[in-house]
């Protein structure tokens, strides 16, 4: 991967302090400017500046480390308050996996199935996108890479709810442990497609109760972030948050107020486009990419 | 769309203080500019061009050359939008066509941007207008995307260059020169080339990125990005433009409701224009970018906006107060009903001005019902008599009726009931001029079975003669409102609805946010 250096929170800030380190309205200004880059929006960029000045009064930082310290606990302690856990416990454990067009749900799935692969568990893979040009397919060679099993619809453009079903029943029959279900790309703001969602879910839980739904969000997206999971929430019922293309320059702060807001959980993120790259999301981590 | 209560709910509150003041003052102006920063930054406008924008809307907002027909509250909107407006719009054009066939598209952009999506839109669009385009399949990177880009060119139907299968085997570099020699060969006049996507910071990819522009020298470069990108948009811009050196930018995934602030910061960023919205799921789905729905977009006001500007070119304020002094003195007469109805048809087509105003989706269907032509028809009928008669509609006999109808078209029946209602109108307007039932409620004296659409829509508008921008307000509540289904729902109904406080409407404005909103708009 390219050099990231320059990108970060940190070089930025430490920018602030090329010359001498003194705290004054620049300094604030500067990191106003920093936070709001990182798509925290405009809201919990001031409450994080509130908290760093709070900390700022309580304990003087001598020096731009110290400083820099200082942003990154503030905002551990803020992205540490959910429990980041895959509740995966359920035989077999339903997985649906959802989001808008183009955030990368298709490839996190491929991950997501090697990764739990890794650590011992059969996976099997549902192809409830019958929507997209060749997502099946798509599907079907990450199925091929991740070394798992596939149920594909029967027929072109078959209802992704009867899709999901088999997938479930081929897992119970099987007792395969886990099973994914992607869906279609859908934007929040299409009304007969998230009832679609709903519809998956129903049917889905007419043979076993779902263990997570994740909601696949793009680290490049802004402040729609925020209206995507409330959309989603209310109509797929989201238990997690994953949070993709991290590779780029985009920090995807935004996920701060979407876990606060929603109370949703970020759970992995996913950065690269090769099947290893996809990791259980670490506050402590998350908060040290921010600022370094 | 609730959040449209939000933003012009905040601006309607900043902007009451400058009520009432004939210029802007500095602290006006910067409270207001403080609302509207955040707004744009909630938008996802990047922090950089936010800052610029707000420096030159209150360089422009504190010179002299203010516009005087607008009240200041108005002035701020209309000089922040007209920045926008010149910022988004600026470098408009269309399409450059090689002289010398075949034209090369490229399209580049992050993963999931929708690429390839697009070709196949571009391609269709393309097609329609008489063009053979061949896509060419060069995202050789992602699983399936070359199965997937020749489903799009069967439904599109459009002819396709995939000569290798993707997923990781095959050269994009030489299948996009392959693809030139290709459609010279067989005739294609415009080659899109659909790449893989990547990120900025990804040197390698974007070198390949470079190398096919190199290989194909293409006469328009497409940097294709997602509506919802947040403030990434500038950096990532600024990389892909240093790559492959964009000549035109499609913004995608415009049928969400991202405000899509992004686009500004990539026009601002790079100085390259915006050339294609694209706007849903289908192929059908891709039109030419316009830069006032986007700016509208972006701040959320609906296009309330665009009704202040339309209302400050075409009404005069003397002429309002002429008109008042009439209505009080019951001197109004056919001729002042004509020039009222003058002044409305300037404002645009109506069902336009309707269709522009928040919350006003549903109310599409009875739009369409409502015939705008019925108004003309009226204009024909007033145009009809002498000057005589239309200042005194009481000289009407049966002769000069019928002479009017033969003149104007249409039945005696018709020129009746239009005399009628001009009568009933005419005192209703006294009673609401002496400040005895306000506005539109005044309507609901009038008997019910009122007949035809026609003189009824016409007869609505003088009733609400006072303030032209003022009237744009109480379409908004009319369209809130909206009841009915027909086009005479669009007289009667709707002022109903509207006199409930909106309270059949979509819900996004309530009551109250209705009345600042009119405050607001109509205030001086």
């Amino acid at each position: 991967m390219a050099d990231k250096k320059g990108w970060g929170l940190g070089s930025k800030l430490r920018g602030m302090f090329a010359r001498s380190f003194v705290i004054n309205e620049d300094t604030w200004d500067d990191l106003e400017a920093t936070l709001l880059a990182a798509d925290f929006g405009p809201d919990v960029t001031d409450e994080l500046i509130d908290a760093v000045k709070a900390s700022v009064a309580k304990i003087p930082p001598t020096d731009d480390d110290d400083f820099v310290r200082l942003l990154r606990e503030v905002l551990e302690e803020r992205l540490s308050r959910f429990d980041t856990t895959l509740k995966l416990q359920d035989r077999p454990a339903v997985v649906l996996v959802v989001g808008v067009n183009g955030v990368g749900k298709t490839t996190t799935i491929g991950k997501l199935a090697k990764f739990i692969t890794t650590a011992g568990r059969s996976v099997v893979l549902g192809a409830a996108d019958t929507f997209r040009a060749a997502a099946v397919d798509q599907l079907a060679t990450w199925a091929e890479r991740a070394g798992v099993q596939i149920v594909r619809p029967q027929q072109e453009g078959q209802d992704p709810s009867s899709v999901a079903f088999q997938t479930v029943e081929f897992a119970i029959a099987q007792s395969i442990d886990v099973a994914i279900v992607d869906t279609a790309g859908r934007l929040q703001t299409k009304s007969g497609l998230m009832d679609e969602l709903s519809k998956i879910r129903r049917v889905i839980e007419k043979q076993s109760p779902i263990a997570e739904v994740l909601l696949v969000l793009d680290a490049t997206t802004g402040q729609n972030g925020l209206v995507q999971a409330e959309a989603f929430l209310e109509h797929a019922g989201v238990t997690g948050l994953v949070l993709t293309k991290l590779d780029g320059s985009a920090k995807g702060g935004f996920v701060l107020a979407v876990q606060e807001r929603t109370g949703i959980p970020v759970k992995l993120v996913g950065s690269g486009e090769s099947i290893a790259d996809l990791s259980g999301f670490s506050p402590v981590a998350f908060a040290a990419a921010l600022v370094e | 769309m609730a959040t449209f209560g939000n933003l012009s709910s905040r601006l309607t509150d900043a902007l009451k203080s400058l009520r009432g003041k004939g210029k802007l003052t500095e602290a006006d102006v910067d409270g207001t500019l403080r609302e509207i920063r955040r707004a744009m930054l909630d938008a996802d406008v990047s922090l950089t061009v936010v800052k610029s924008f707000q420096s030159a809307v209150r360089e422009r907002a504190l010179s002299d050359d203010v516009n005087k027909a607008l009240n200041p509250a108005q002035q701020v909107v209309q000089i922040v939008n007209d920045e926008l407006v010149t910022i988004l719009g600026g470098q408009q054009r269309r399409i450059e066509f090689a002289k010398k066939p075949p034209t090369v598209i490229m399209l580049a952009g992050l993963q999931g941007s929708g690429k390839t999506t697009l070709a196949g839109k571009l391609a269709k669009w393309l097609a329609k207008e008489k063009h053979t385009p061949l896509l060419v399949a060069c995202d050789l990177q992602r699983p399936n995307a070359v199965t997937q880009l020749e489903v799009i060119a069967g439904n599109a139907g459009v002819a396709i260059f995939a000569p290798e299968p993707g997923n990781g085997k095959g050269n994009p570099v030489k299948v996009a020169k392959d693809s030139l020699k290709y459609a010279t060969d067989k005739l294609y006049d415009v080659v899109i080339i659909d790449t893989a996507g990547r990120l900025g910071v990804d040197a390698e990819l974007m070198k390949e990125a470079s190398d096919i522009r190199k290989a194909t020298s293409p006469d328009e470069v497409f940097f294709v990005i997602d509506a919802m990108i947040g403030q990434d948009a500038v950096a990532t811009a600024e990389a892909f433009q240093q790559g492959v050196d964009f000549t035109g930018v499609v913004l995608t995934k415009l049928d969400g409701d991202a405000r899509g602030g992004a686009a500004l910061s990539v026009v601002s960023a790079t100085e390259r224009p915006i050339m294609f919205a694209s706007t849903g799921e289908s192929l059908d789905d891709f039109e030419p970018f316009y830069p006032d729905r986007m700016a509208s977009r972006i701040l959320d006001l609906g296009d309330i906006l665009t009704l202040i500007e339309q209302a400050q070119q075409t009404f005069d304020a003397d002429e309002q107060a002429k008109v008042a002094q009439k209505i009080a003195t019951e001197t109004f007469t056919l001729e002042d009903f004509l020039e009222q109805m003058q002044q409305l048809k300037n404002m645009g087509s109506l069902k336009k001005m309707m269709g522009m105003l928040p919350g006003s989706g549903q109310m599409k269907a009875q739009l369409d019902n409502f015939d705008e032509s019925e108004i003309t028809r009226t204009e024909a009928i007033i145009r009809s008599m002498t000057p005589a008669e239309r200042r005194n509609s009481r000289l009407l006999n049966g002769s000069r009726r019928l002479r009017i109808a033969q003149g104007s078209g249409v039945t005696v029946t018709d020129v009746n009931s239009l005399v009628n209602r001009f009568d009933q109108a005419a005192k209703m307007m006294k009673t609401v001029a002496k400040g005895k039932v306000p506005q539109i409620p005044g309507m609901g004296p009038i008997p019910g079975g009122i007949g035809g659409s026609r003189p009824k829509a016409t007869k609505k508008k003088t009733s609400r003669s006072g303030n032209p921008a003022k009237r744009a307000a109480e379409n908004a509540a009319i369209s809130q409102g909206g009841q009915g289904g027909s086009g005479a729902g669009f007289g009667l109904g709707a002022a109903t609805g509207a006199v409930d406080g909106g309270a059949g409407g979509v819900g996004d404005l309530s009551a109250e946010e209705l009345a600042d909103m009119q405050k607001l708009l109509g205030g001086r």
